[in-house]
């Protein structure tokens, strides 16, 4: 883990007008490292839907990535309120968002699974008024030393 | 298939330039963000009647470089303003969803599973 690169980025409760400013700064900071753009597309994927979850469904919460030679790994934890069946919320389709944060485009119970799916590692662990953690490694299918 | 041919299929017009110059090479329709976040690929055009600013940080976050609003919603300045600034060209057309896709899949443009 020597020699990683490693930022945090502070997610706000409820914070709609910045939705979305996490992910575009660890976009860039992917981009200036030079890796490459079918990785930064699937982390920038996962950080967007970790990010949103943050703003909707938790009290607020950090996004923490750190850059290893050959892979880009996500640290997610956030303060509650806690997900309380993570089978069921890890089902594509299922949700509990609001009608108005569905009017905002969001609330297709989509976010885990899109998570999910372009992480290579993907870890959830979630505790009724704790919190929840989200562990994502996502590998460059070249290996290449960032 | 070029913006252009794009524009003309949904006789659209444009609401912020210009054209994107790089072929189009897949489309995706959804007012739901998380759809669109699911397969996402290169050189995408978003069809959606969701006018919000999360519509274009959406379409920046996956290099989209064309956005175009379905049942002739037009969005506020703020996002117009938005697009431009992230270099995303923005079209209107008063096709519905379903008939705006319908009309660029029937055209030859295939939907994000690449099976066309
Ligand atoms: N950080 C979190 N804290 C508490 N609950 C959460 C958290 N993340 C997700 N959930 C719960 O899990 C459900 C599924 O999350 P997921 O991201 O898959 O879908 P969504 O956010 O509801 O909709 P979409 O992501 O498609 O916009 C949410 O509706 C919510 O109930
Ligand atoms: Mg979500």
């Amino acid at each position: 883990m020597s020699g990683a690169i490693c930022e945090s980025y502070a997610v706000e409760a409820g914070a709609f007008g910045t939705a979305g400013e996490a992910s575009g700064k660890i976009k860039g900071v992917l981009r200036k490292l030079g890796v490459p753009s079918a990785l930064i597309r699937r982390v920038a994927v996962a950080s967007y839907e970790v990010e949103l979850n943050l703003v909707i469904h938790s009290l607020g919460g950090t996004i923490d990535l750190s850059v290893e030679p050959g892979s880009v790994v996500l640290d997610v934890a956030d303060r509650g309120p806690g997900i309380p069946d993570l089978a069921l919320a890890m089902q594509e389709g299922w949700s509990t968002a609001s009608d108005e944060v569905r009017m905002l485009g969001f609330g297709a119970g989509m976010g885990l699974p899109n998570m999910k799916r372009n992480a290579d590692e993907f870890a959830i662990q979630s505790e009724m008024g704790v919190g929840t953690r989200i562990h994502m490694r996502f590998r460059s299918p070249e290996g290449t030393g960032t | 298939m070029k913006a252009a041919e794009i524009l003309g299929l949904l006789e659209a017009s444009v609401l912020m330039g210009p054209l994107p110059e790089e072929e189009i090479m897949t489309a995706c329709g959804s007012d739901m963000m998380s759809d669109v976040l699911a397969f996402p690929k290169e050189r995408m055009a978003l069809l959606t009647g969701l006018t919000n600013p999360h519509t274009v940080r959406t379409a920046e976050l996956l290099d989209v470089p064309l956005i175009v609003f379905v049942r002739g919603k037009v969005p506020g300045e703020e996002v117009l303003n938005m697009a431009e600034d992230a270099g995303i060209c923005v079209i209107g057309t008063a096709f519905t969803l379903y008939d705006a896709c319908g009309r660029l899949f029937a055209a030859g443009l295939p939907g994000g599973t690449g099976r066309a």
